[in-house]
């Protein structure tokens, strides 16, 4: 009697055990599809976060980033914050900054990166200036003022790497006619992403804003290259130069090839500073000659 | 509560924290409107930062500048600004604005030690009056003193001028402007006899040759700079040489930069006369025609206290005395200064040397050389503005388009203020001096007062001393910037008025000369102020002031450009414009409190007057009614001054003023101005202006309306019409580094910031581009102290110490061997490191120069 | 029922209010301490730890890992650095000698959460609950075990409440409030101890560890059981009370041997007769040392409600 009943029971009960595992294992399998696919849709990093120094490609980065919170602790400056769910966008407890806020001082011993239990922040990134957090990008080239002529330069005096990751491109301006516009320019080869650029914008919304690399980055096609570049590399020119170029033109005119093209006027002023009359010379007593002499070498 | 120094100090330093706490990024929407232009009423106004004299547009609604731009019909600027200049609205509505007198008081009376409480003008004026009248009495004419600004405004300089010389009868007045250009004044008056530059921006675009020496026009005057960068970039040929004693931004545009030791600028420049006269590239005929050689007294000193052994070991300490020499003589003496011994005690290589010199020995190219306080703040700082014309004047690359030494001004207003009203110790309006007794009782005559009111340099005036309110003669009365701060450590003045400057924090030494001075419990010290600054908080009575174009104002800049401007709002409170202050408190003066009865018996008519009675409402001043200040487009203006005191109080102090140039017997001439209201049509106008025309190339026969025809060039500030060229040697510094204290120290300013950071470090972004001064120095110097970049560090001099961010990759790049370091940053007083050295003949600091150690804070 | 006494009634009179609620006090301190720990540094500037329980750096020298969240990342692929590994050995041999379990009561921010659910669902008086296996946390956790190496990314610590319900009150909680108010009302209203008993893959991951630990509640006194079902009521997991309990006459020892027993010591609080204590898993070789490991083998997976 016991027994059958127990028989009974554990056949009800096996046959309620396997549907109420493939129920679970369903309920479970489904959420676990869901959970996938949603963290793959909420995983795209919002362009204003900028990863630590050292951080890992961005998918990469979320497979190592155990979401600890150490590079925020250790960060003497307090800009890094965590993630939260559902007030930045970005994958909750994954580490971020905010350029405009806070934007990285480039620690020479980045203490942010040794701090990281997992590989996410990279320990092989020893020199700061190697990091490569994202690219500043002058994203409005009519609300920046140095477009405009205006004399600002804020990006360009605050970027640590300094003449490097931004340039000043002097340019005429055409609109006053008699002053020059300092346009600054980012060189990817050294900007860091570090975002002080950014900070430092004077404007309401800034002009100059820190992006992941891959959004700010264009490609140039792959099979051209720069022949000024190649040639400056290669420090000759990759085809052998031209024979001797000669000319029909008139008296006193002459013909610049590669650079000034014709001219017209044979004097060149930065020539000889000194009287063109021998005379000057011949008459100046020897001494001041061989003085003269030894300075013009 | 007694205030120690230590005290003061840290509390400075926490005031200075407080005036950016307030500050909230991003920036809290402040009255800048963005959307509806609708209702702005837009009018011109002068920058309110530095001597470029950019102009621009207020936009005003509701009482308040809500908008701004550049005026892109002003010849300067055409529409651009820099950074300070765009966020011009801002200066005006810190949130820390004071808005009502304030005295130390304990217990309801005035108390030295006491805490600041509000108080009426009356109260106000009626403390100050009592302790100024004591103090003149007391202690003679240098018992009081005021200390004004190259950012007055015109007619503020000139009422102050008034008051000071006629009304107190003191020479006591000095302008920051000491501390910025009296060498170049100085060097003017002795090699031309007038002041100011011959040319004008316009140089800008005709010179070949840019020559910098000791400017930093990339950051200190960004507009000009740009123009400069321009036609360097559009003009073939052209070539920029830039001389510093550190790499500066100036250097990014350099074809020759040249970083030398300090001081050995003099060497240079005797290097580059050398190379003209080796190679006999000088032009003869200019030279025979206009110019005359002297010699300049050496060994001068200083400018240090006389019981300075330094002083003591000195020859001739402060002579500035010129004997006439030959050609030839001249020739010899910078004979020594050859490429070799230049290079090897300037540390320029000889070939960046020589292309410098043949620059300016090449008669087909036109140079212009532009300078400011590294020329300027300079203990031979009128020696190496000399040496700097001897250059032009032996090619006679001067005074035409493109052939320019031009000394740039750091102020708004240092021209058009201090230099031409003249509110200086020594000085009248319109370059006339005290030391000359005719200049005296020119200006006698037409302020319409007793001869014999304004007290000589010497104290004598027809031979005969000068009698004093105490009875006594009036002795010698100069007394220069820094020497004041000195008198009131000795307590030898008691009574000090600041307008429109922050000379606490700007005075050399200020630890050890100034603050002791300023808290002397004989001392009564006076600070008007917009702001609570490191000066205010160091003074007994501050008054706040209307800002700007919180009143109607003029500003002459660099290039003899007048601008003026309407007032276009309302002062927050009772704060009142320094100008209405002046007068206000002259009307508290009796003139038998401070004139003998010997002087008020020849015009027994002041005798129961107030110098306010005396001095503004003489006939003149209050010559023109208060009338409604309108535009060409019908829009009405306030102004606050001419409905206080009842007449158009700055058309009379500015159509007085032109009487200097325009009065029968006039000694001077060549300063002609405009009409009053000439200027309210004009975005500025150069003078002189003759017949209604302007003049932008002094000195040359056809732009110059005083040269005559045939005349060619005549410098007519000098008798003979010949400019001087002054020989003068190398000699060294004051305090350069030795074993302990091994680095030079240079301080200046950045582009972000004006002067002491009173007005720039409210502005949230300005504050927050730059927010800490930090000291720039060589990597191997930082180095060496183990110091890295951003570490702390404690920066001392045989005076004082500061903490300051190390900066090794910064805009500023020093050599090893100097420090630089900006002083806009209240929290960090450079000036408690440097040296009260001046100048021994222009009396101005020099701020680049003095030995400091840094070490690891 | 109405006149049921409340809950542990019987044993505070019996033992007195102190010692009726002494583990749960103690638990709580627990709680509460380890977080203080973390919160000491951000807010008082007293850095004794730094971190949160993903990973955690105690006075410099001492780390401590969680082995699921690490488990994860290196299914994701990553190499964790040393530290990050002698973390992880040492949280392992800790709960693997106190009982895997021991995080979820004596450590998870959660608990808190989950508990006071319990509590309003007794005052409320809900009895309904929908069935949901017990079972389903395995699953789920071989689902986040899975994700990682599908995926090459921690995606169960985008969601994962128990860290971020830690990590939000240490470093800044964002809308996470959101997801502990659904576990809290899911609690109360959907499924009886539906999270920490049914479906949360760490508690799940924790009780693996404990298989074998070394502290386990034990039903000493199991015969001075007045059958007064005030330990069933008060267990989290109650399914495990019964061997241990009432299996004397089957020959299963005192000892409590499931893995899923979270040590909370509840029991032990609200048992009026003293029956039960804390004791180690060899407690049973002394009364009975054959039956009990056999019997209780099965015990992590065959707890179905």
């Amino acid at each position: 009697m016991k027994g059958s009943e127990k028989a009974k029971g554990s056949g009800v009960n096996r046959r309620q055990f396997i549907g109420n595992m493939l129920k679970t294992a369903c309920g479970v399998g489904l959420m676990g599809m869901g959970l996938g696919m949603y963290s793959k849709q909420a995983s795209s990093l919002p362009a204003m976060a900028i990863r630590p120094p050292g951080a890992l490609p961005e998918e990469e980065f979320l497979g190592a980033c155990i979401r600890c919170g150490m590079c925020v602790r250790d960060c003497p400056y307090g800009i890094l914050k965590l993630g939260q769910l559902g007030s930045d966008d970005v994958v909750p407890g994954t580490p971020y900054f905010t350029a405009r806020t806070g934007p990285c001082e480039m620690c020479v011993d980045i203490p942010c990166v040794p701090a990281c239990p997992t590989n996410a922040l990279d320990h092989g990134l020893t020199d700061i200036n190697a990091a490569r957090m994202g690219l500043a990008v002058l994203v409005d080239q009519e609300t920046c003022i140095a477009f405009l002529g205006l004399r600002c330069e804020v990006c360009f005096n605050i970027c640590p790497i300094r003449g490097d990751a931004i340039s000043l491109n002097y340019r005429h301006n055409t609109r006053s006619g008699k002053h020059a516009l300092f346009i600054p320019v980012v060189h990817s080869e050294a900007c860091t992403g570090c975002g002080l650029c950014e900070k430092a914008c004077i404007l309401e919304e800034a002009a100059i804003k820190v992006f992941p690399t891959h959004l700010a980055k264009g490609e140039l096609g792959r099979h051209y290259r720069l022949g000024w570049k190649e040639k400056q590399k290669a420090g000759e020119a990759l085809v052998a130069p031209d024979a001797e170029h000669r000319y029909n033109l008139p008296e006193g005119v002459q013909y610049d090839l590669q650079g000034r093209g014709l001219i017209m006027d044979g004097t060149d002023s930065q020539q000889e500073p000194v009287s063109s009359n021998p005379l000057d010379v011949l008459n100046n007593n020897p001494l001041d000659t061989l003085n003269q002499g030894l300075e013009n070498q | 509560m007694k205030l120690t120094r230590r005290d003061f100090v840290k509390s400075n330093a926490i005031a200075a924290a407080a005036s950016v706490a307030g500050i909230t990024l991003p920036v809290a929407k402040t009255a800048l409107a963005a959307e509806g232009d609708d209702g702005i009423r837009w009018d011109k106004a002068a920058c309110r930062y530095c001597g470029t004299g950019c102009s621009v547009l207020m936009g005003v609604k509701d009482g308040k500048v809500v908008a701004s731009q550049g005026d892109p019909d002003a010849p300067v600027n055409k529409g651009l600004n820099c950074i300070k200049g765009y966020f011009l609205p801002k200066i005006l509505y810190g949130q820390d604005r004071l808005t009502q007198p304030l005295l130390r008081k304990t217990n309801g009376v005035f108390d030295k030690n006491g805490k600041f409480e509000p108080v009426s003008w009356e109260e106000a004026f009626k403390t100050m009056a009592e302790k100024w009248v004591a103090a003149r009495k007391a202690k003679g004419p240098k018992g009081v003193g005021m200390f004004g600004s190259g950012q007055w405004t015109v007619w503020e300089g000139y009422a102050a001028s008034k008051l000071m010389k006629a009304g107190f009868r003191t020479n006591s007045l000095e302008p920051n402007a000491r501390h910025c250009m009296a060498s170049a004044v100085a060097a003017f008056i002795r090699g031309f006899g007038i002041d100011e530059p011959m040319g004008c921006y316009d140089d800008l675009e005709h010179a070949d040759v840019f020559v910098l020496w000791g400017a930093n026009m990339a950051e200190m005057h960004p507009i000009l700079w740009s123009r400069l960068t321009d036609t360097r970039l559009t003009k073939p040929g052209c070539e920029v040489h830039v001389l510093s004693t550190y790499e500066h931004r100036c250097f990014e545009l350099a074809d020759n930069g040249m970083v030398f030791e300090p001081q050995t600028d003099l060497a240079i420049l005797n290097y580059i006369a050398n190379y003209i006269i080796q190679n006999k590239a000088y032009n003869q005929e200019f030279i025979d025609k206009h110019v005359n050689f002297t010699q300049t007294a050496t060994d001068i000193g200083y400018g240090l206290r006389a019981s300075d052994p330094r002083e003591k070991e000195a020859k001739n300490a402060g002579s500035g005395a010129l004997t006439k020499i030959s050609f030839e003589e001249y020739a010899k003496s910078v004979e020594p200064y050859t490429l070799e011994y230049t290079s090897k005690l300037s540390k320029v290589p000889q070939e960046k040397l020589l292309k410098l010199a043949k620059a300016y020995a090449d008669p087909n190219r036109k140079v212009a050389s532009y300078w400011t306080m590294g020329f300027n703040q300079h203990t031979r700082g009128v020696w190496v503005n000399g040496l700097c014309y001897n250059v032009h004047l032996l090619m006679g690359k001067i005074s035409e388009p493109g052939n320019s030494p031009f000394s740039l001004t750091g102020q708004p207003s240092a021209c058009g203020t201090a230099r031409e009203v003249g509110t200086f110790t020594h000085r009248l309006p319109a370059d006339l001096v005290v030391a000359n007794d005719g200049h005296c009782k020119y200006a006698e005559k037409v302020w319409k007062l007793p001869a014999g009111t304004i007290p000589r340099a010497n104290g004598k005036s027809d031979d005969a001393d000068q009698t004093d309110i105490s009875g006594k003669p009036m002795g010698k009365t100069l007394i220069h910037a820094v020497a004041m701060h000195r008198a009131l450590k000795d307590g030898v003045m008691n009574c000090f008025w600041v307008q429109c400057n922050n000379n606490m924090q700007a005075a050399a030494n200020m630890n050890v000369e100034s603050y002791p001075g300023w808290r002397n419990p004989d001392n009564f010290v006076t600070v008007t102020d917009p702001y609570p600054t490191v000066s205010a908080m160091a003074a007994d009575l501050v008054l706040p002031t209307a800002m700007w174009i919180e009143k109607e104002g003029a500003y002459g800049n660099a290039e003899r450009r007048t601008q003026f401007w309407r007032q276009q709002v309302t002062a927050p409170g009772e704060a009142r414009s320094d100008l209405w202050q002046i007068m206000e408190f002259s009307k508290y003066i009796n003139v038998k409190d401070v004139w003998p009865e010997d002087l008020i018996a020849k015009m027994p008519e002041y005798a129961d007057k107030t110098l306010y009675d005396v001095l503004y409402t003489n006939g003149q001043v209050d010559k023109f009614p208060a009338e409604q200040v309108t535009d060409s487009r019908g829009n009405n203006y306030d102004n606050d001054e001419s409905a206080h005191f009842g007449y158009y109080v700055q058309k009379g102090l500015f159509e007085e003023y032109r009487l200097f140039n325009t009065a029968e017997g006039k000694p001077k001439k060549g300063h002609e101005m405009a009409d009053f209201g000439d200027y309210h049509n004009a975005r500025g106008i150069r003078w002189p202006v003759v017949d209604g025309k302007e003049t932008l190339w002094r000195f040359r026969e056809g732009y110059d309306p005083h040269v005559a025809k045939g005349e060619g060039v005549k410098f007519y500030g000098k008798p003979d019409g010949r400019a001087n060229i002054i020989s003068a040697p190398y000699e060294p510094a004051a305090e350069p580094p030795d074993k302990e204290f091994d680095l030079w120290l240079c301080t200046g300013r950045v582009l972000e910031h004006w002067h002491s950071g009173s007005m720039t470090r409210r502005v949230p972004e300005l504050y927050r581009a730059v927010p800490d001064a930090v000291v720039f120095m060589h990597k191997n110097d930082a180095k060496k102290r183990r110091l890295r970049d951003g570490a702390m560090a404690k920066i001392a001099s045989r005076r004082g110490e500061i903490l300051a961010r190390v900066e090794t990759r910064g805009r500023n790049r020093p050599p090893e061997g100097l420090v630089f370091i900006p002083w806009f940053d209240a929290s960090r007083l450079v000036n408690k490191l440097t040296l009260d050295q001046t100048d021994p003949i222009s009396k101005e600091t020099d701020y680049k120069k003095c030995a400091v150690k840094i070490l690891k804070a | 029922m109405a006149t049921k006494p409340r809950l542990g009634s019987e044993a505070v009179s019996a033992k007195g209010w102190f010692k009726a609620n002494k583990w749960l006090i103690l638990r709580r301190l627990s709680q509460f301490g380890i977080l203080g720990l973390f919160l000491l540094g951000p807010l008082a500037g007293v850095w004794i730890v730094k971190g949160n329980l993903a990973y955690s750096m105690t006075l410099d020298f001492l780390p401590l890992s969680d082995p699921h969240v690490l488990l994860q990342a290196v299914l994701a692929g990553v190499q964790p650095h040393k530290e990050a590994i002698i973390g992880v050995i040492i949280v392992v041999v800790v709960y693997m000698l106190i009982g895997g379990r021991v995080f979820c009561s004596w450590v998870c921010p959660v608990n808190l959460v989950t508990d006071l659910a319990c509590c309003v669902r007794r005052m409320l008086g809900i009895r309904t609950s929908t069935q949901i296996s017990r079972s389903s946390r395995y699953w789920l956790l071989g689902v986040t075990l899975l994700l990682p190496l599908v995926t090459g990314s921690i995606v169960w610590e985008m969601f994962n409440p128990v860290s971020m319900a830690f990590r939000g009150l240490v470093f800044g909680l964002g809308m996470a409030w959101m997801i502990l108010l659904g576990i809290f009302l899911f609690d109360i209203f959907v499924s009886k101890e539906g999270w920490c008993g049914r479906l949360c893959p760490v508690g799940a991951f924790y009780s693996l560890l404990g298989l074998k630990s070394l502290v386990r509640v034990v039903a000493e006194d199991r015969e001075k059981c007045d059958d007064c079902m005030d330990c069933y009521e008060v267990c989290p997991e109650e399914q495990v009370i019964r061997p241990a309990l009432k299996g004397a006459g089957k020959g299963i020892g005192p000892v409590i041997l499931s893995s899923n027993c979270t040590n909370c010591g509840r029991c032990i609080d609200v048992c009026a007769e003293d029956v039960f204590h804390f004791g180690s898993r060899f407690a049973n070789q002394k009364t009975n040392p054959g039956s009990a490991t056999g019997k209780m083998k099965e015990s992590a997976f065959s707890d179905a409600a």
